[in-house]
């Protein structure tokens, strides 16, 4: 199906300010929608209220305003630009909130306009929890068990049902009572009693609690025609409990079989069908029991979102440039893929590599706010980091945060077993780092995923960095000691001492694990500058490989790189 | 040092070697190269038995992370001549998971090599094509594995599915109300599961089995499966479903589509590299409806080969226009090249099963 004609005049609704949560992902969303859209021939106006974005520069839409993201002033808009359609999906939450407010004062259906991408009724869908888990059930996809309850004794019943731990909602509070968690039957009695107590109507939701579960999210896309394709999976190595955009997260999936994979993903595309988001892309998040493996819904975002943009970079494929493409009609069978060109975009993404991205925290700048990690997301920023292999992934990550580390460091001091413990079971910013303290100090894996629920998989990743680390050290030791023995000879013999710190094999399995060179030269206790050295000696050289989305099944024509230490570079034949 | 006797080298027949650390099995195993590009399913992938004489390369290069349980097996056993990854998982971590990758190796006898540069190594099949390789922990010496690889048999011609078919008819499923027979080149279980799933009873049998044993059996339709190498190496079978074609409802899947593409008078040839994958994109030409595939085939039907006067394209795949699908005009007759049955890879084309059901049904 080609582009439609019967639109000419679209108006796209940008995030506006940059807040935790929503940061410039949606920037680069909306200015690719607004450069797609232009080049198709559509005139584009653009309204944002954040001025120091790249969309709002004068060459991105056809007409800017910069005002505030009201119904009041997206009436205004309509009034007077007179648009046949809204893009709302590519400017964050904010985008579709104001997005619902105009529809419901009538002022689409007054002057025609269209919403493109996700229509009304799907971003209802998803928001309204009873709405989407009625949703989710008539497609046969299973929730977190909940149920309502007006007292005590039929909160137990719902309590036994459910099994502990539990989350107990009061509902219609004075102020909003958050959630409280319940983990035993005294608690739960105590938590009850305050809940239905504080509900203005008696009564309480009691949810299954799916804390500590192994958490997932994929990105889906689909067009005008039903296709639907999915672009990027991603696993996150913290477990349920910690918002996604504080959890290190990788893509794709590193732990579920192909058989739980495709439930997932029959599961993601049962659900953008059933939501109705006509063209685009959604995220979908799910948890799975990592005992036996049952799989529940958690969320859906009907439109283009942070990890969309990081499933963007992990994978190579452009997801706002393309959504805002199928906005307007195109199939995804009808859009080349831009790094491979002979092939379509109508496809899933294979990656041959693994993508790292670690979130960046300030609690520095903010010293009385909590640092512990929880629902509501903290972080400001994020690294993302590509390598042949995890644990070269995670080390380049750490030390792109900028927060002083040169990869997966040691803490500055010792901590007590019961802080170490705590700080496990707790999450918060540092928490790898206690983790390989934790390995580093003898504790057993399991121990350490009885307390983090950080799936073993990861956790035996960083024990591979920490032993990497003490054959390192170990070799260097001795060495050295067979350097005192070996001087003393030269010395007698009167010949140059030339003592290599480290063997080739050695220093070649540390790069691939993703140690820097710094971080090497403060382990052997020398100079970035000698270790730099002793690999050009070694011939153990940095290789650029390409994000190509195919796997190298194709040829590719504009791809990117990353550095990485393997047999074959690519930067340069 | 312990690192030095983990060795392990890959030769091609066009001369180039890689070295890494073998894992698995010990030893030396001919076969032809070709990589696959799907991230997970890595145990589908080992058992099945398409990949007789096939040394499989991975692309995605953390592979075992899950481990090996004993649901997701596609048949009896590995047959593939060697595995190559770029870092074999130390621990497996899914709780499915019964035994580590290496173990499962070992215990198949299948060679395993890590620590590959395996995105060089799929560049050079994709440049060159999938050639004769050779994978050993035993001989070290790179120019006499490359003397031994080029003098080794290929797979061209020859018939590989007297190797991995069952040897006398079997029962799958005896509840259903079609009675499907199964011609075994090589079948993968899941293909039998949907047609389980389907209301259908299974019985499968041997690839040699010929036409009037077939129709003694009284089925409601015939299903040609999976199966390894070249498709012309097995005349017989292409005998056989020439005798059947227009006596039962016929379903062809991957080298059944081969088969069947023989069998109506077309043509084979072999593909550069081949597809092994799960993320090709076939499109149905009747509805323009595009789905994600599943596929692991290295020979193709000819496209301008077939009667176009009792043959219908049904389906192309679009990252190269090839024949992904094929119909006859007058008889209850189709195949696919992709995997409909999925595992590994994506469930999109299973309602294909239905449609075989649905002809059984009609005629």
């Amino acid at each position: 199906m080609p582009k439609r004609t019967d639109i000419k005049k679209i108006l796209i609704i940008g995030a506006g300010p940059i807040v935790i949560g929503q940061a410039c992902e949606f920037d680069y969303s909306g200015t690719q929608a607004c450069k797609v859209l232009k080049a198709e021939g559509f005139h584009v106006i653009l309204l944002n209220s954040n001025p120091a974005t790249i969309m709002t520069d004068p060459i991105m839409a056809d007409k800017t305003y910069i005002e505030p993201i009201t119904p009041e002033i997206v009436q205004r808009i309509i009034e007077k630009e007179r648009p046949d359609a809204i893009l709302p999906t590519l400017g964050g939450q904010t985008a579709l909130n104001v997005t619902v407010q105009v529809a419901e004062m009538g002022i689409f259906d007054k002057y025609n306009v269209e919403v493109i991408g996700a229509n009304i009724q799907a971003i209802k869908k998803s928001e309204n929890r009873e709405l989407f888990k009625k949703a989710m059930h008539k497609i046969g996809l299973d929730l977190p068990r909940s149920d309502k309850a007006h007292n005590l004794k039929e909160a137990l019943e719902v309590a036994e049902k459910i099994g502990f731990p539990v989350i107990i909602r009061p509902s219609f509070t004075l102020g909003g009572t958050g959630g409280a968690v319940a983990y035993n039957i005294e608690e739960f009695k105590r938590l009850a009693k305050t809940g239905l107590e504080s509900s203005m109507i008696s009564q309480i939701l009691i949810e299954e609690s799916v804390i500590g579960w192994k958490e997932f999210e994929l990105e889906v896309m689909r067009d005008v025609k039903d296709n639907v394709v999915i672009i990027c999976s991603i696993e996150n190595f913290d477990p349920m409990g910690v918002h996604t955009g504080d959890s290190i997260t990788v893509a794709p999936i590193q732990t579920l079989t192909d058989k739980e994979y495709q439930k997932m993903r029959d599961a993601s595309i049962a659900c953008i069908r059933e939501i109705g988001v006509e063209t685009g892309g959604s995220n979908i998040q799910f948890a799975v029991n990592p005992d036996n493996g049952r799989m529940v819904v958690i969320e859906m975002n009907p439109r283009v979102s942070r990890s969309s943009a990081l499933a963007s970079k992990a994978t190579g494929f452009p997801i706002a440039k393309i959504a805002a493409k199928l906005a307007v009609g195109y199939t995804l069978d009808e859009i080349p893929n831009d790094i491979t060109k002979e092939t379509p975009a109508c496809f899933e993404p294979t990656i041959d590599y693994c993508v790292v991205k670690i979130p960046r925290f300030t609690f520095e700048k903010f010293p009385d706010a909590d640092s512990t990690l929880t629902v509501s997301m903290k972080s400001v920023g994020e690294a993302m980091a590509i390598g042949r292999t995890f644990k070269e992934a995670l080390q380049k990550g750490l030390r792109s945060l900028e927060i002083g580390v040169d990869g997966l460091t040691d803490l500055k001091s010792e901590v007590s077993e019961s802080k170490l413990a705590e700080k496990l079971r707790t999450p918060n910013a540092e928490r790898i780092f206690y983790i390989k303290y934790a390995i580093k100090n003898g504790m057993d894996i399991n121990d350490i995923y009885k307390h983090t629920q950080i799936d073993r998989w990861f956790l035996h990743n960083i024990q591979e960095i920490v032993e990497l680390e003490k054959q390192i050290t170990d070799f260097s030791q001795q060495m050295s000691d067979n350097r005192c023995q070996k001087t003393e000879n030269k010395r007698q013999k009167n010949l140059p001492s030339d003592v290599c710190p480290l063997s080739s094999e050695l220093l070649l399995k540390a790069k691939q694990f993703g140690f820097s060179d710094k971080q090497l030269a403060r382990i052997l206790k020398t100079e970035e500058e000698v270790i730099r050295k002793l690999r050009n000696k070694l011939n153990i050289k940095a290789v650029y490989k390409l994000v190509d989305t195919c796997g190298a099944e194709f040829e590719a024509y504009t791809p990117y790189y990353y550095s990485t230490y393997e047999k074959e570079n690519e930067s340069c034949n | 040092m312990a690192i030095k006797s983990k060795k392990a080298i890959i030769a091609l027949e066009d001369g180039k070697v890689w070295e890494g650390l073998h894992f698995g099995a010990k030893g030396e195993s001919y076969g032809e190269i070709v990589f696959n590009t799907s991230m997970a399913g890595y145990q589908e992938i080992l058992t099945d038995p398409s990949y007789k004489g096939q040394i499989v390369a991975m692309t995605y290069p953390l592979i075992g992370n899950y481990g090996i349980n004993s649901e997701d097996v596609e048949s009896r056993k590995p047959f593939l001549a060697g595995f190559i990854v770029k870092e074999c998982s130390q621990i497996s971590s899914n709780w499915r998971s019964q035994k580590s990758l290496d173990e499962y190796l070992k215990e198949n006898n299948i060679i395993g090599i890590e620590g590959i540069d395996t995105r060089a190594l799929t560049k050079h099949i994709r440049l060159q094509g999938a050639m004769k390789a050779v994978i050993s922990t035993k001989d070290l010496d790179n120019n006499s594995l490359i003397k031994k690889v080029k003098a080794s048999e290929g797979l061209i011609g020859k018939d590989l599915v007297k190797e991995v078919t069952c040897k006398k008819l079997q029962t799958w499923n005896n509840q259903g109300k079609y009675k499907v027979v199964v011609l075994d080149c090589g079948v993968k279980f899941n293909i039998l599961r949907e047609l389980a799933n389907n209301n259908c009873k299974v019985i499968f049998v041997p690839a040699k089995t010929d036409a009037k044993t077939i129709l003694g059996l009284k089925p409601d339709g015939l299903l040609l499966s999976n199966g390894p190498g070249d498709p012309e190496g097995v005349p017989y079978v292409v005998e056989t479903v020439k005798e059947l074609l227009d006596k039962l409802p016929i379903f062809g899947i991957c080298f059944g589509q081969q088969m069947l593409g023989l069998a109506l008078g077309g043509k084979t040839y072999k593909l550069k590299f081949g597809h092994h994958g799960a993320n090709h994109p076939v499109k149905d030409l009747k509805t323009g409806k595009i789905y994600i595939t599943a596929q692991n085939h290295g020979f193709c039907v000819d496209i301008n080969s077939l009667n176009k006067e009792d043959i219908e394209i049904t389906h192309v795949n679009l990252n190269d226009n090839t024949l992904e699908g094929i119909k006859h005009k007058k008889l209850p007759v189709f195949s696919v090249q992709f995997h409909p049955e999925a595992g590994p890879g994506p469930n999109d084309a299973k309602y294909l099963f239905g449609k075989f059901v649905k002809m059984m049904k009609n005629s």
